[in-house]
């Protein structure tokens, strides 16, 4: 680690964020080959399963059970995406209509950066969060950047030139900013409570997950329990902020086509398919981070008790693959999760869903705040 | 036509949060299909089970004998509706153990870009010799290549288990009544 520390400011920041697009790359992929196999099994059918490399075929059992998986499918979709025709079109503004994609993935990469993925023990046994930036700013951050992404959705729907293009950038306009209000409302009470008067104020993730493995009953409650309608709001939330069924007005292949990528192909489209499952994948971290106990096993049971009895308490290493493994699987529950939404509801219609948003999810998240100001200002002692 | 108002009943509350639903059909449906037997069939390997009285390609076949049934009769070639068949009748030659046949085909086609699989022909052969039977998938890459000749028919058919031997019998009457 001192090796890393000592290297350029630069440098270091040129390989953390090599690091981000190599790991987030692949699991937005593998994320697009799992909805493919998850829906083929609600559905019913077995899904992709063809695809193998002549010299995989020779391994023995784990060849033909990557290949059941489709795990080479991936290989295949990333190869085709990187070396098809790139087609552009004769209508679109080529300036903007290029630009888009980069924009929409920019935000969608740079959100990574302050969200811690897993922890380890230092020498006093304090809990350091591994983490890019480990910035104060925190979720404010996530908000602020991730919202950008809505930019390339516009841009990508305007400089398309296309009615079906810009119908779906206006209603990705719309709807997003809608549900960010109810996004953004449903954490504050996250963090009115763990902004105690006697400690430096932060909306960082850390320091949220740090909150759930306090000692005691309701020090070791995770928040999803102490303030349900909060991690509801949230979710719902999350789901149309991502465009994902039974919120996806945006893309609604039905009456859109494609929605604000209708006119792009190959790479282009691509990269909006990976900014897409960053979103996923990042929005469903935060949640975690904050009602689900981040790297935490189970609620009551943080990993450093578990690290005692095992005692791998002193070896950072092993304590950081640990975590880092644990947060990882929750998030890909919750990409699991996002994929059996999609296939449990048809989309709402247009109206239902800004109702939803202004009607239902604005007021209900703003009583959740007010009710949670007044709770912690009876609970909180006089300071 | 009268109008009739329908009450809709209003919606409950459970109804209209939508999350009992969604919760329920996500446990309840999804879930189970999720878990459930696979439906499909992974094709080259797993083939469909064929029902009888499946109409597939068209062939012509042979009895027990090993004797072409076809006795070019032209039945088959005039009710085709989209005109695929056609059939070139030859006589059989007087040495060959079946001289007591009528005719044989001296050149059966069945032009497979025209066949609509209506089985009209299997219906108003005589002779039982033309079955669609249960080959489905048909592919080829020119146009000769499908319009299928006698040797691709009969290679498609086989041979039908029936023991009917007409010309058999016919044969074998004949001689009886000629001993008289």
């Amino acid at each position: 680690m001192d090796f890393l520390a000592n290297l350029p400011p630069l440098v270091l920041a040129v390989l953390k964020g090599l690091a981000v697009i190599c790991v987030i790359f692949p699991i937005a992929g593998s994320c697009s080959m799992a909805e493919r196999k998850v829906s083929a099994w609600i559905q019913g059918r077995h899904g992709p399963n063809r695809v193998i490399p002549f010299w995989f075929a020779w391994v023995p059992v784990v060849g033909p059970f990557l290949q059941r998986l489709g795990a080479f499918h991936l290989l295949a979709d990333g190869l085709k995406f990187l070396v098809k025709e790139e087609p552009l079109p004769g209508q679109v503004n080529k300036f903007y209509y290029t630009i888009a994609p980069v924009v929409a993935i920019i935000p969608a990469l740079t959100t990574v950066t302050v969200v811690p993925f897993g922890a380890y023990l230092d020498q006093a046994g304090q809990v350091v969060p591994l983490v890019l930036a480990n910035v104060d700013v925190g979720v404010l951050a996530v908000f602020a950047v991730a919202s950008l992404g809505i930019y390339s959705m516009i841009l990508a729907g305007w400089a398309s030139n296309s009615k079906y293009s810009f119908l779906g950038s206006v209603r990705a306009s719309a709807q997003l900013v809608s549900y960010e209000l109810s996004l953004t409302l449903s954490v504050l009470p996250v963090f009115l409570w763990i902004n105690t008067p006697d400690a430096a104020g932060t909306l960082g993730l850390a320091r949220a997950v740090a909150f759930q493995v306090q000692p005691g009953f309701w020090g070791g409650m995770w928040f999803i329990f102490l303030m349900p309608a909060s991690a509801l709001i949230f979710i719902v939330a999350l789901f149309a902020e991502t465009n994902r069924l039974p919120f996806d007005m945006i893309e609604s292949e039905a009456d859109l086509v494609g929605g604000f990528h209708t006119e792009y192909g190959a790479f282009k489209w691509g990269l909006f398919f990976v900014a897409e499952y960053s979103h996923m994948i990042v929005g469903s971290g935060v949640f975690i981070l904050l009602f689900l106990g981040g790297w935490n096993p189970l609620p009551w049971l943080p990993l450093s008790t578990i690290a005692g009895w095992l005692g791998f308490a002193h070896y950072p290493l092993i304590f950081g693959i640990v975590a880092v493994a644990i947060f990882l699987a929750k998030i890909l529950f919750f990409i699991f999760v996002f994929m059996w939404v999609r296939w449990t509801v048809p989309r709402f219609r247009y109206d239902i869903v800004m109702r939803l948003g202004w009607r239902v999810m604005l007021p209900l998240a703003l009583v959740n705040l007010i009710v949670y100001a007044l709770a912690i200002w009876a609970l909180q002692p006089a300071a | 036509m009268a109008v009739i108002p329908v009450q809709r009943p209003p919606l409950t509350f459970a109804e209209r949060i939508y999350l009992p639903a969604v919760i329920k059909s996500m446990v309840a449906i999804t879930l189970k299909h999720l878990f459930a037997r696979k439906v499909t069939l992974e094709y080259p390997e797993q083939r469909p089970e064929i029902p009888p009285g499946y109409r597939g390609v068209p062939t012509l076949v042979k009895d027990p004998n090993g004797r072409e049934k076809c006795v070019s009769c032209q039945l088959c070639e005039f009710v085709c509706p989209p005109k695929a068949i056609r059939i070139t009748p030859g006589e059989i030659p007087a040495d060959a153990p079946t001289a007591h046949v009528e005719k044989a085909p001296r050149e059966f086609e069945i032009n497979m870009l025209r066949c609509i699989y209506c089985g009209l022909c299997e219906e108003v052969c005589p002779e039982e010799a033309i079955f669609l039977q249960n080959v489905y998938s048909l592919c080829g890459t020119s146009r000769e290549e499908l319009v299928f000749q006698k040797d691709k028919l009969y290679e498609l058919g086989g041979t039908r288990p029936d023991q009917h031997y007409k010309w058999d019998r016919k044969k074998a009457a004949a001689e009886h009544a000629a001993a008289h």
